[in-house]
């Protein structure tokens, strides 16, 4: 076989890998999939009574895609326990030792999370469809809008795989781990940018993650937060490049960490 | 050339960090189908020996090669032909053992019914059938290391690197892996082995290197390397501390090296039943007290800390 078709090969055998590792961990897998529902239980319900969208709208529906979009972005902590994991344990010193393809160690982990991640949309999807949203704009844009999330969870593979090779140590992961929250907050998927002071609110809207929660919800045909900076008007735009840029330049920064290893 | 290549050949191997040298010219050569153990303090270069000849670590000078395949030009050659046990058991702890063995065969990018096959011969082969599909994590430490042993082994390497292989392990886990160890001898498998356990080099190993500082200070044999700090040794008990110095006088006269501690007296000694005839006539004359004689063999422990300078 070509040295692609066995990297075609080895990518297939690590993504089974981790296929096999959620059938022996089905709680840790149902878990993971209802965190984000639980999200949206507390803010949709508990919280969101209090809410209110300016231009109009359920605040839910307003919710819903930027759950989606905060998922994604949560998947960097997957990527990046599972990438740490493996360096300390050995495994990846024992792949780098061993006849196969180096594409396929990161490869590999790409293919199964971004399986995973499409899987934990569909059923954030299902519990959204329960609460009574449905999207307004025709499959098309909804499927616009989902391609657009996992490009989101693409370029977050891409900081997982370099802080997972980064970070040593559990103390480094749960830094990381408290942080996203932060950034997850700093956006507009809980609430409008214009209602935080003038400099949060600017940078929420620059936040990737509210570019992606807006398209979506413009793809959805559901209500927005708005706003009137050149990033809220054009969240479309920025829901392609600023994935783009993160993979640009994390995507570098991995493959010279995982290069650097030999060093 | 009619004769095979060792299994190891490594010629002034040098590698360098940005503030201190960690192998300054190390040179090693394994022969076809023995153990060959590599001894040394901590910091002596030991596991980055290894992660270099397993192709983990770039080098910045010398070369080495495994089975006749050069590390820096062929390292995919290589891969094929090493099996690296590290100093974590390297398996999936959420797989089972099979499933591990049929992951790390198709990796080794064999077939899948050869995969399964394999899985099955050396689940057989290191006493895992029962344990096969259980989840590695539920494993004892011994299973896990033979199990770690055996995912290595896929290919039937012509070299397998053991680094620190029982650190960690209760006695009966050790007894597993060393059980192990010497089955895959049998079989034709070279080993390069690191240990900080002396007696596991000793009861394992046809041949010692000892590392400090980089390099190879010392090689040969375990017997070789205890002859080499001069060889068996009398040792005698006082029944009172106050009077080993005396005792030590007496010992003097029947050998060399003589060493106190406390109230043990010891001198190396060449000619076994005549040195101790000799010296418990002599103590019997002097009328001290003595409460044990024994001759006995070197540890290797006495000869490691008296190549690295850390002893007496």
């Amino acid at each position: 076989m070509s040295a692609i078709g066995w990297a075609v090969s080895d990518t297939v055998s690590l993504t089974r890998r981790e296929t096999m590792h959620w059938l022996r961990q089905p709680f840790a897998v149902i878990v993971g999939l209802l965190f984000p529902v639980l999200f949206f239980l507390m803010f949709g319900y508990l919280l969101g009574g209090g809410m209110t969208v300016p231009g109009g709208g359920g605040y839910r529906d307003a919710l819903i895609p930027g759950m989606f979009a905060m998922t994604m972005m949560f998947g960097v902590e997957a990527t990046m326990t599972a990438m740490g994991a493996d360096a300390a344990k050995g495994v990846t010193d024992r792949f780098r030792s061993m006849p196969m393809s180096a594409v396929a160690v990161v490869a590999g982990r790409c293919c199964a999370d971004l399986i995973q991640s499409a899987l934990g949309l569909l059923v954030l999807v299902a519990c959204a469809a329960v609460s009574g949203w449905r999207w307004q704009d025709g499959l098309a844009g909804a499927l616009a809008a989902f391609g657009l999330l996992l490009w989101l969870r693409f370029a977050m593979l891409w900081i997982g795989v370099f802080l997972g090779l980064m970070i040593k140590g559990p103390q480094g992961t749960a830094t990381v781990q408290i942080l996203v929250y932060p950034l997850a907050f700093l956006s507009n998927v809980f609430a409008a940018p214009e209602s935080m002071p003038a400099w949060l609110g600017a940078l929420a809207e620059w936040n990737p993650l509210s570019a992606t929660a807006a398209a979506a919800r413009d793809l959805f045909g559901g209500p927005g937060f708005g706003g009137d900076s050149f990033a809220a008007s054009h969240p479309l735009l920025l829901a392609l490049l600023w994935p783009l840029v993160l993979t640009a330049v994390f995507l570098p920064l991995s493959v010279r960490k995982y290069r650097g290893l030999s060093r | 050339m009619n004769s095979p290549p060792p299994a190891l050949r490594a010629e002034g191997v040098v590698k360098k960090y940005r503030d201190a040298v960690a192998l300054d010219g190390f040179s090693l050569t394994v022969a076809d189908g023995s153990v060959h153990g590599l001894l040394g303090p901590n910091g002596a270069g030991k596991t980055t020996a290894v992660r270099i000849l397993a192709t983990l670590l770039r080098f910045d000078a010398g070369r080495a090669e495994v089975a006749g395949h050069d590390l820096s030009r062929e390292p995919a050659r290589v891969r094929e032909r090493i099996g690296l046990v590290g100093q974590y058991a390297a398996v999936d702890e959420l797989l089972s053992a099979r499933q591990n063995l049929r992951l790390f065969g198709r990796l080794f990018h064999l077939s899948r019914p050869a995969a399964h096959r394999r899985a099955d011969e050396l689940l057989e082969r290191f006493g895992l059938g029962e344990a096969a599909d259980r989840p590695v994590g539920r494993f004892s430490g011994g299973m896990r290391r033979r199990l770690d042993i055996a995912c290595a082994l896929i290919l039937s390497p012509a070299l397998l690197f053991l680094d620190e292989p029982t650190t960690g392990l209760d006695p009966r886990g050790r007894e597993e892996v060393w059980s192990a160890v010497r089955d895959l001898v049998s079989g034709g498998t070279s080993v390069l082995l690191t240990t900080q356990y002396l007696d596991e080099a000793d009861r394992l190993a046809s041949r010692v290197s000892v590392l400090d500082g980089g390099r190879v200070i010392a090689e040969g044999s375990p017997d070789e390397l205890k002859a080499r700090v001069g060889g068996d040794r009398l040792e005698v008990t006082v029944a009172d501390p106050r009077e080993a110095e005396e005792a030590a006088r007496i010992l003097a006269r029947h050998g060399d090296l003589p060493h106190t501690d406390g109230e043990r007296v010891s001198v190396a000694v060449s000619h076994r039943v005549k040195a101790l005839t000799g010296a418990v006539r002599d103590l019997e004359e002097a009328g001290l007290a003595v409460e044990d004689v024994a001759l006995r063999r070197p540890t290797l422990d006495e000869v490691f800390l008296r190549l690295t300078g850390g002893g007496r």
